[in-house]
């Protein structure tokens, strides 16, 4: 087949170097590697200052490690939720062929914020320690992925489903919960209202070092799987379709995706609470970073700038601002900022 | 060869598709003609995969489209739809490199850089090889996407309406590369068209479409005849003797 221009075609291809890969350029692929390396030393730096800034200990001492380690959950959480919110992010964009959507969509933080308000309602302001313990923390992420399994198997095994279908269910679903959960809020007293409310906003200070022992596992078993289909993903991103043509079987392939998507966004929201902005920015951020299509190398920088993101935002509130717990505020103000400016700037997502 | 046998597809009540039996042979290029919702993008879509029957069978080369894992069908048919909006931001060689997608899956080979670089060269985009799909013009970004489906190496390829806002100039080449590609890669091609003069002058057989059933199959100077196509678009047209052949003038 072809022979004429295949002499010619590999001759080429040694003499001016034509390959195909993630990046079109070597100027992009050099970008790339110092994008990464700078993410890598910011992140340690902020890692570093959230442990060491403030510490009343010598740096190394005994007591700077025990104050320290104090430090360190939360320091895990966060690497948790951003590994969690970035990769989950990139992913259901993906699937769903759209990159100015998030996973919230699918009603994960409506339907936590039933669960907070309901607990409130019902037992009082004791209610909100009722719905805190690792069985509990379990109970949620089981209860946000049935909602989300229910909601995918339903309509994608339907003979008119589509993710669009979907998608819309899900936004319906959660506007629902959420007035539900505005109506319970207006009939709390003031005080139930101020506990409830504080468990409302996404923090790191809302999650408990016990339930970590299970929300690594798990987030680590959802982003690694979710990067070793990367390729898949690539192909996915082309369309149904596209990919389709090209032997991807689209359905299952977006179920799946959907699924391992839902169950990082459960593990996050049930550990610290909403965060609905962060995986959005975050994603969008990563694809402009990253230059490329390569999911193998946009997972990454994902989870990296969610790090970086959430770890920064704390160290502000906490040293500049001392306003602890109130990260999602500056993430939102900062990231909305950051993302517009982009936007404007490129003049496309 | 390709076979459709008793195909149906329902929409509701009032419309639906078939039952149609064909049997495209191997080799050349056969167009699919026929008025505006005929039914020609769904046959074809069906045959390659991306709709479901709602009955009968279709088998390419043998291989039965229902039953046959999509991997495996893979390489034995690549088929392009009309539009395509793709989320990421693709130059034309990551693009073509796509279609080696069933081959390699993702992992490109050397094997597959030079076929790359061969379905760029046969579609002249060597000079457009680095630049992002969101940089070309119509014409050329409907080349990128052939030149994907042609590095997919099937021997069936569809093509839905690849003359689509393409002018003249680009419609004349694109179906120079397709009859280069169906004589000089021994692909079979199955394209839908609009213009019925260039079903006349590049396509091997014409099958025309009407009311969701095929009423003609035959070679361009058996459908290129008045009354055929008369009938089959429910408009006079007149066949008159061109340069090149046959030429409807229906104006």
């Amino acid at each position: 087949m072809l022979a004429g221009t295949t002499a010619t075609g590999a001759a080429a291809t040694e003499a001016e170097g034509r390959a195909s890969g993630p990046f079109p350029t070597a100027r992009a692929r050099r970008r790339y590697r110092l994008v990464v390396a700078g993410l890598v030393a910011v992140a340690a730096l902020i890692a570093l200052g959230l442990l060491a800034w403030d510490n009343p200990m010598p740096l190394g001492s005994d007591g700077f490690w025990r104050i320290a380690e104090l430090r360190i959950t939360s320091l895990v959480v966060m690497a948790v939720v951003a590994v969690a919110q970035g990769v989950a992010t990139v992913a259901f964009q993906t699937a769903a062929g759209n990159r100015i959507l998030t996973p919230s969509i699918l009603g994960f933080e409506a339907l936590y914020v039933a669960v907070q308000t309901s607990a409130v309602y019902f037992l009082g302001a004791a209610g909100i320690s009722a719905v805190q313990g690792v069985p509990q923390f379990l109970l949620q992420v089981a209860l946000m992925m049935g909602l989300a399994t229910a909601l995918f198997g339903w309509l994608l095994r339907g003979r008119r489903g589509s993710v669009h279908v979907m998608l819309l269910v899900g936004i319906v679903i959660g506007g629902g919960l959420g007035s539900v959960s505005a109506f319970m809020q207006r009939l709390l007293t003031p005080s139930e209202f101020d506990v409830l409310s504080a468990r409302l906003f996404g923090s790191v200070a809302n999650a408990d070092a016990a339930y970590l022992p299970f929300a690594v596992p798990l987030v680590a078993l959802g982003a690694v799987v979710l990067w070793l289909r990367s390729r898949r993903l690539d192909a996915l991103a082309l369309g149904r379709d596209v990919a389709t043509g090209l032997g991807v079987d689209h359905r299952r392939e977006t179920m799946l995706v959907l699924l391992l998507v839902s169950l990082l966004i459960a593990v996050s929201t049930a550990l610290v609470g909403p965060m609905v902005f962060l995986g959005f920015l975050v994603a969008t951020l990563a694809y402009q970073l990253s230059g490329t299509y390569d999911h193998r190398r946009i997972l990454p920088v994902a989870a990296l700038l969610g790090f970086v993101v959430l770890g920064g935002a704390s160290f502000v509130m906490r040293h500049v601002f001392s306003a602890e717990g109130v990260v999602s505020i500056i993430i939102e103000l900062v990231g909305g900022t950051v993302f517009l400016l982009v936007l404007l700037r490129k003049g496309r997502l | 060869m390709i076979q459709l046998q008793d195909v149906r597809k329902d929409y509701g009540d009032e419309v639906s598709i078939g039952p149609v039996d064909l049997a495209i042979p191997r080799g050349g290029i056969t167009a699919l003609v026929g008025p505006n919702g005929a039914g020609k993008s769904t046959l074809l879509t069906m045959v390659g995969r991306l709709l479901g029957l709602d009955g009968g069978t279709i088998s390419i080369g043998g291989h039965d489209v229902a039953r046959t894992p999509s991997k495996a069908l893979a390489k034995v048919v690549s088929v392009l739809r009309q539009e395509n909006h793709f989320v990421t931001r693709l130059t034309v060689r990551q693009l073509v490199g796509f279609g080696r997608f069933p081959h390699s899956k993702g992992r490109l080979t050397v094997d597959d850089e030079a076929r790359i670089s061969e379905a760029i060269d046969f579609l002249d985009l060597g000079a457009l090889e680095g630049r992002y799909l969101d940089e070309l013009s119509g014409g050329q970004r409907q080349r990128a996407y052939v030149a994907m489906v042609l590095a997919q190496e099937t021997d069936y390829v569809l093509l839905d309406e690849p003359l689509n806002n393409l002018d003249m100039r680009h419609s004349v080449q694109m179906m120079q590369h397709l009859r280069r590609a169906a004589e000089e890669l021994d692909r079979t091609i199955v394209v839908v068209l609009h213009d019925i003069n260039f079903a006349g002058r590049y396509a091997d057989r014409i099958c025309a479409v009407k009311d969701g059933r095929v009423v003609e199959f035959g070679t361009p100077a058996e459908i290129l005849r008045d009354d055929v196509l008369s009938a089959v678009f429910e408009t006079p047209v007149r066949v008159i003797e061109g340069p090149d052949g046959p030429l409807a003038v229906y104006y």
